[in-house]
């Protein structure tokens, strides 16, 4: 087992823009945004920065390391362009991470941006239809994890709905704390699963915002981070996990789970030295792209037993209150989901709350913060698990 | 000994009431009210489509290895330049050493078609071909052909060896008669009055090459089991078999108020209709109708008891679905431009460069079998799929394409831009293993369950921007 990169790098600033239909705003302006917040909040200057890498699945400046540079005039360093699906933002944290933690970098910034409502329709931008491959949209991908689910733990479409419908409940009320989130309203139960069906069985509560942002992280190595700031937030494990295609192919996987979650989330646990995940872990940011992936998450990042999530969600064990809240600033749910920028997203939120910073949403005495990404659908996905703490 | 070897037919499992189109067009002309109903191709479908589907049809069971050509007869090709035949051919994983042709610009496409088949198997340059036709014709909103014309497809296999119906005798007739044409550039057929039609063409044609064959062959009425062709007018068509001296229950039924007019298609789709109740030692005539008449005649021996287990035409008509307006049925003809959205539009282009290197896996749904795990898998893979084994580049081909599977998961997606909308898909697990996500078609959303069995069917998945059709396999609930 490697060494891992637990206590080695540390994050000294962070920014985030609000997230929504920012019709008046491009990628570029919600880059420069979240760049401003998180060097104010690093206290340093640009010219610290040796490298970075910025994380966007659809960019619209172009690819490569140019947009970034050129948008920030970088002083000549280093700066790669990082794409891996709804991971990406992740992505562009976790190169950060390494070149630091090996030494060749001394500062790196991360940036994810993503610029979703210029495409013209609703829902995300469509990747345009081939000949071999379904005419599928990410709805309908989540909606077959959530019919296995329904299929496996003998729920009725009834039961089912109302119970991966408490997750957006609790994600709305989360979301009307926050002021950068997306959506800002509380629903109720009956609101989420009469609403009007997206793809069966996912209504559109069940589904999240789609939506502009961009966050960004500034790292220096841990031991170096008390020189910029009393509180900085440690990287305890950062894992990505791949699909190997092994569950679109082989009939053996029941897909009513997400193996990479459970993969990444495991080698996660091992880095951070975590034995039991529901008692330490204190908080967590998942990808609730849409209520079944919260709900399957939850098992398959051992907060809840293998197909008894429900009994967790509708006790409030998630919820903002509860012994592990989950999706603390609204989640993908209500702040939105920028591709690129969400990952980036999840970890601001957590250090914010490890900073006790987070207002009225603050958790008490938070030790360690969980986030995860699932890119692409659930058969076939992308999936980042980082921990963060003091 | 020449003649079928087997056959199969198609018919789409949408139809329409002829009266639900009266009530929405008949305003227009209300002498163009007809009886009965009619088959209606799914928006995915066209006559390449369909005739693939009925060439499954009659291969059930059956090895491919020894078919050496393929004949397609239409009169609705989808493409004029680009031979339907090949495609048709990869389609059913068809050998690559043989000859494809398409027979095309007459309703009596197919038994001419049918008769060169017989030919070249009787010269010796082929032992069996596959002959398949099909027509998806249209007509203009509110006419009599809009209510006529019907769609669907029928194959027959043809060769020397199991002979079902041996091809006994034919008698061809050829006449410039110009009672429906279609100039190039044209979606629909033009006509010329009905009653001339009747009267002067389709009433005398299939009367004179009946009764030319009859005399050629030494046959009297009381010879043959059943007389087929195909329906113009109700009236006149029993006409036809009366002026010849059939009585009533010689007439194949004509399917006229059930498919429709299927033209190109239409004289073998009663044909295969009938050799389904056809009983050893019966002698069936069938005639086409267009540009003149073709007559043949067939006999029936006992090697038919061997190919009973098709859909062919009697089980594809039992499984229907009725489309409830006229706004469905146009919809899926294409007669109106509906509103797609933007996420319609977004549609990724074909190459032809690719298609033609994946021509197996995408048109013949052909993917890999690993040689050493046994694990059937698509599309076709270099790396094992099962999670232990592994093994690089050991991989045979496996034909999925006449695999029966399961749903494992589904959905209803009403985001996803779909002219039947919600689309539906899921992930099917094959009969036999293997495992993948694809379009269903011909379903609506609560026919669809887990573990609902499945099966596949050929169907025009995408029209790009520069006008490539790209053709791939859906699946479907298994049809009755």
């Amino acid at each position: 087992m490697p060494e891992g990169i637990k206590d080695k790098v540390a994050i000294i600033g962070m920014g985030c823009t609000r997230f929504g239909e920012l019709w008046d705003k491009s990628g570029a302006d919600l880059m420069v945004e979240a760049f401003k917040e998180c060097m104010e909040d690093a206290g340093i200057e640009k010219k610290d920065i040796d490298v970075a890498f910025w994380g966007c699945c659809f960019p619209q400046g172009g690819l490569s390391g140019l947009p970034l540079s050129q948008l920030l005039k970088l002083p000549f360093i280093g700066v790669t362009h990082v794409e891996n699906l709804c991971a990406s933002g992740t992505e562009a944290f976790r190169a950060a991470t390494y070149a630091v933690a090996s030494g060749a970098s001394d500062m790196a910034l991360a940036v994810g941006v993503e610029k979703i409502k210029d495409t013209g329709y609703g829902g995300l931008p469509s990747f345009g239809a081939t000949i071999a491959q379904a005419n599928f949209t990410a709805p309908g991908a989540f909606a077959m994890l959530a019919t296995r689910y329904f299929a496996t733990y003998n729920l009725s479409p009834e039961e089912g709905k109302r119970a991966i419908g408490r997750v957006s409940v609790k994600s709305h009320h989360n979301g009307t704390l926050n002021p950068k989130a997306h959506l800002h309203r509380e629903v109720t139960l009956d609101d989420v699963v009469n609403a009007p069906i997206i793809a069966w069985p996912l209504g559109l509560y069940d589904c999240c915002g789609v939506s502009d942002g961009s966050a960004a992280a500034i790292l220096v190595r841990a031991k170096d981070a008390k020189k910029f700031r009393p509180d900085p937030v440690y990287i305890k494990a950062l894992q990505i996990a791949i699909s190997s295609g092994e569950e679109i192919m082989y009939t053996d996987f029941d897909l009513a789970h997400v193996e990479s979650t459970r993969r990444a989330g495991i080698r996660a646990y091992q880095e951070a030295g975590i034995k039991n995940a529901r008692e330490e872990i204190s908080m967590a940011e998942v990808h609730d792209c849409f209520s079944i992936t919260e709900a399957v998450t939850m098992e398959d990042l051992q907060f809840s037993p293998v197909g008894r999530a429900r009994e967790d969600i509708e006790s409030g064990f998630f919820d903002l209150d509860g012994k592990l809240p989950v999706q603390p600033d609204g989640g993908l749910k209500c702040f939105g989901h920028p591709i690129g920028a969400s990952g980036l997203r999840m970890i601001y939120e957590m250090y914010k709350q490890l900073q006790g910073k987070a207002d009225p949403r603050q958790i008490k005495n938070p030790k360690l913060g969980l986030t995860h990404n699932l890119g692409g659908f659930p058969q076939g996905n992308v999936c980042s698990v980082a921990i963060v703490g003091l | 000994m020449v003649g079928i070897t087997s056959y199969g037919g198609y018919i789409p499992w949408y139809r329409i009431n002829r009266m639900t189109i009266y009530s929405a067009m008949g305003w227009l002309n209300p002498a163009s009210m007809l009886p009965g109903e009619k088959a209606v191709a799914n928006y995915d479908e066209d006559s390449l489509s369909m005739a693939v589907n009925a060439s499954m049809d009659c291969l059930n069971g059956l090895g491919r290895e020894k078919i050496d050509g393929l004949y397609f007869a239409t009169s609705t090709a989808p493409f004029t330049e680009r031979q339907c035949g090949g495609i048709i051919a990869t389609a059913l994983d068809l050998r690559p050493d043989i000859r494809t042709s398409d027979f095309t610009g007459s309703l009596r496409a197919a038994t001419t078609a049918l008769l060169s088949a017989c030919d070249t198997i009787k010269a010796g340059s082929a032992k069996s071909i596959m002959l398949c036709a099909a027509d998806c014709r249209l007509g203009k909103a509110g006419g009599y052909q809009e209510e006529m014309y019907g769609d669907g497809a029928a194959a027959l296999l043809l060769g020397e060896k199991g002979v079902i119906a041996s091809l006994e005798g034919s008698f061809s007739l050829s006449y410039d008669f110009m009672d429906h044409w279609r100039s190039e550039g044209e979606r629909y057929s033009r006509s010329w009055e009905d009653r001339w039609i009747r009267d002067e063409g389709y009433g005398k044609f299939i009367p004179e090459a009946i009764s030319g064959l009859m005399k050629k062959y030494n046959l009297s009425p009381k010879d043959i089991a059943k007389v087929a062709y195909p329906c113009m007018y109700t009236r006149a068509h029993t006409g036809i078999a009366k002026q010849l001296g059939f009585k009533p229950d010689q007439i194949q039924e004509h399917m006229f108020t059930t498919v429709g007019h299927a033209g190109a298609a239409y004289p073998l789709m009663i044909l295969v209709a009938a050799l389904e109740d056809a009983k050893p030692g019966d002698k069936i005539l069938v005639a086409s109708y267009g540009n003149g008449s073709e007559a043949m005649f067939f006999e029936v021996t006992k090697e038919i008891e061997n190919v009973r287990d098709r859909k062919g035409i009697k089980r594809n008509l039992a499984s229907k679905k009725d489309l409830p307006s006229y706004e469905r049925f146009s919809t899926c003809r294409e007669v109106f431009t509906i509103d797609t959205g933007g996420r319609g539009e977004e549609l990724g282009e074909i190459s032809a460069s690719q298609v033609w290197r994946q021509r197996r896996e995408f048109l013949g749904l052909v993917g890999s079998r690993c040689k050493r795990c046994g694990t059937p898998q698509y599309p076709p893979q270099h790396v094992c799929a099962k999670p232990d084994c592994g093994a690089i580049d050991e991989m045979e081909d496996y034909r999925f394409s006449d695999k029966k599977a399961t749903i494992f998961t589904y959905t209803g997606d009403s985001l996803a831009f779909s002219p039947n909308p919600p689309a539906t898909y899921g992930i099917v697990n094959f009969d036999g293993g293997g495992r993948f996500l694809m379009d269903f078609t011909d379903c609506d959303l609560d026919m669809l369950k887990v573990g609902l069995p499945v099966e596949m069917s050929f169907r025009m998945k995408m029209r790009d921007k520069r006008g490539v059709s790209g053709y791939f396999w859906k699946a479907t609930p298994i049809r009755a």
